[in-house]
């Protein structure tokens, strides 16, 4: 691609710097200043809003209109517009539910664990992938919310003292996952807000009018770039981290102990925590090059979010779509171990049975397509990966809807068996969902600086203090 | 009393103007490495009273300043022990005490169970403890702040590099103090009047 810069200068061999340590690619390309950062960045913000955004809003908020006219409808008559029948009690709400939660991961995985692992490329993805964590785990958050049937009592999920003198059964994953799911959203916004105290200080020096500057001005909080500031910014963004790394571990693993903790054949495996996070990342980076792939090209980012970055991404898709894959494989393989005759029927009623086309669609998108990675070409083409990654993300569904819809169409006893079919509110309710984070998203991208400047700026060479003890000698050509 | 209070605010980065309305000198470098040996240069000649200000973290920057380790890890783990107890407690005075309820004969209260809410309840109130700590050791949020009566300093979220060396210090003198940040490379002084009328 023409947008990455050739660093190699001719005397050293191409790929290595002076002293001895190996190149990397630079994490900007195309020799942009500071302010230059700033200017790409912060311009969008400012600019009128773009026909192109205004479209797209409007698109977006057909979904969530459609998702208030669906919540409403359900509220009015109760779950039995949903397709749930007597063995399958979870249906699209708990799929839903879990995809949302799932693609949410990628975010905190990237702001957090990338962080401690000194993984600097995520400065240029971190704050879109935080916005999509907490957009997506609204979207989640609603589907336990609406399925609990009596809306009116959906407080009594939370240890609220009321009337009754009750309160709620600590002993049920259930309610782990109202604790997980809750704490896990609000540290993802303190996180997200503290890494944008100083972008929004950065577009409130910039700000015109006198309204936007006092708005912007109250949320950044009076921040100065001041040296006592960063440093106890640092250390609490570095413990931020540190917290939201077993936080986002935890969450999906609470997420699935609301199955493994059953007594449901294909739900009682201690296979699943693991499973479960590791197809979060895998959903959720499949996300994140979804939305980077095209906002990057809109808002002209290819220099801040290279070819690079992205390719990085589609590493880590590789590499969690084959712990996925692996972990199907697994399940079957201990069925069969187990020698418990439910289990094994259970997993054979999944590839073969009534919802095997669920199975193998789940198959062929999270384990066989993203094999294609391997091939640096693949991993480096853009409009491939925007594919594969729908794909995936579509896969990822799927998964949940295999794991909660064929465990309980058929278990213990077959006189209770049935089909379970989703209705038109169903459907419905789940593309209104989109609607709902695509709206949150598109605001995120019009009025927030949608990737982290000042850490942006931290990374580029310039900003080590060493780097002018070097340039008075030699200016080197970044 | 009085003087706990204006250290304390110092190392907030907040000081006081003197007699004459005069809250400091800022002085603008031209890159980072620039601003650190600045800063080295004035904690050397005495200063202490001043502070740096740059549109990211500049590293080696708290060793050139002489500031020692950030004090946010107590907060940090005051919120994480507040919700450990909180968590324990919770759990065990509604499932045992308040209102306990036999489910399959399984103890009222056990920690195995309760291990997930405790769990996050600890991440929880670290985190706010973390960033609550981090706001208040910064004393933030500070709406009034006489540096960004600067025209110059709005940069500073940009691409600029300042030093400021507050009035309050007990070296601070106007004609002496300008004349020393000239010396050390500052590309442009300005003095910062505390006027104490809000812009706009």
């Amino acid at each position: 691609m023409s947008e990455e810069s050739n660093i190699a200068s001719d005397q050293i061999l191409p790929g290595h710097s002076g002293d001895g340590f190996v190149d990397e690619p630079p994490l900007v390309a195309g020799n942009l200043s500071f302010h230059d950062v700033t200017e790409m960045v912060s311009l969008h913000t400012e600019k009128k809003t773009p026909t192109a955004w205004l479209g797209a809003f409007a698109l977006a908020n057909v979904g969530l209109l459609l998702l208030g006219v669906m919540v409403a409808y359900l509220f009015w008559n109760g779950t039995g517009v949903w397709g749930l029948n007597n063995p399958v009690g979870w249906g699209y709400a708990i799929v839903n539910f879990v995809f949302w939660v799932g693609i949410g991961h990628a975010g905190t995985l990237i702001s957090a664990i990338l962080y401690l692992f000194r993984q600097q490329w995520r400065t240029a993805i971190n704050r879109s992938a935080e916005a999509m964590t907490i957009f997506a785990v609204i979207c989640a958050l609603l589907f336990p919310g609406i399925h609990v049937g009596r809306v009116w009592v959906a407080y009594w999920m939370l240890p609220i003292p009321n009337q009754m003198e009750m309160w709620p059964q600590f002993k049920s994953p259930l309610l782990w996952d109202v604790f997980a799911v809750s704490v896990y959203f609000t540290v993802s916004l303190i996180f997200w807000y503290v890494g944008l105290v100083p972008d929004l200080a950065t577009l409130r020096d910039r700000a015109k009018s006198g309204i936007r500057r006092r708005i912007l001005g109250f949320l950044s909080m009076g921040w100065s770039g001041a040296n006592r500031h960063w440093r106890n910014y640092e250390k609490a963004y570095l413990l931020l981290a540190a917290l939201a790394t077993p936080l986002v571990l935890s969450v999906h693993s609470v997420v699935s102990f609301d199955f493994a903790v059953s007594v449901i054949p294909g739900w009682h495996t201690t296979i699943f925590p693991p499973y479960f996070v590791a197809g979060a990342i895998f959903s959720g980076f499949a996300m994140v090059v979804t939305l980077l792939v095209v906002a990057r090209k809109v808002y002209s980012l290819q220099n801040i979010i290279t070819i690079n970055h992205l390719e990085k991404m589609n590493i880590i898709i590789l590499l969690t779509g084959t712990m996925v894959g692996f972990a199907y494989i697994t399940e079957f393989f201990i069925a069969w171990y187990s020698g418990v005759e439910y289990e094994q029927y259970a997993f054979l009623n999944r590839a073969t049975g009534p919802y095997a086309w669920a199975y193998w669609t789940m198959m062929t998108c999270n384990l066989v397509f993203p094999q294609f990675f391997w091939n640096k070409k693949l991993r480096r083409n853009i409009p491939f990966m925007f594919g594969l990654s729908i794909i995936v993300n579509i896969g990822m569904w799927f998964e949940r809807f295999v794991i909660t819809v064929t465990s309980l169409h058929r278990d213990y006893l077959p006189s209770s068996w049935d089909y379970y079919t989703p209705t038109w509110v169903d459907v419905l309710t789940l593309v209104g969902s989109f609607g709902l984070f695509f709206t949150l998203f598109l605001l995120f991208l019009r009025f927030a600086p949608m990737v982290a400047m000042a850490e942006v700026k931290l990374v580029m060479p310039e900003s080590d203090p060493h780097y002018y003890d070097r340039a008075h000698a030699e200016p080197k050509s970044h | 009393m009085k003087a706990i209070i204006t250290g304390i605010k110092a190392t907030m980065g907040i000081y006081e103007s003197n007699e004459d309305q005069v809250y400091g000198l800022l002085a603008e470098f031209p890159d980072p490495g620039a601003l650190v040996n600045a800063a080295r240069a004035t904690r050397d000649t005495g200063y202490r009273h001043f502070d740096t200000h740059s549109p990211f973290p500049v590293h080696g920057m708290d060793g050139a300043m002489g500031l020692g380790n950030s004090k946010v890890g107590f907060a940090c783990l005051g919120g994480g022990l507040t919700g450990l107890a909180v968590g324990i407690l919770l759990q065990w005075w509604t499932g045992a005490i308040d209102y306990p309820l036999n489910i399959s004969g399984k103890p009222f209260f056990a920690y195995e169970p309760s291990i997930p809410v405790i769990f996050e309840l600890t991440i929880l109130f670290s985190a706010l403890g973390a960033v609550a700590g981090m706001f208040a050791l910064n004393g933030l949020p500070r709406p009034y702040n006489p540096l960004f009566y600067s025209e110059r300093f709005s940069r500073v979220t940009d691409d600029a590099f300042f030093l400021h060396i507050a009035a309050s210090d007990k070296l601070f003198d106007l004609e002496k103090t300008g004349q020393f940040l000239r010396d050390i490379g500052a590309l442009y002084v300005e003095p910062i009047e505390d006027r104490g009328d809000a812009e706009e």
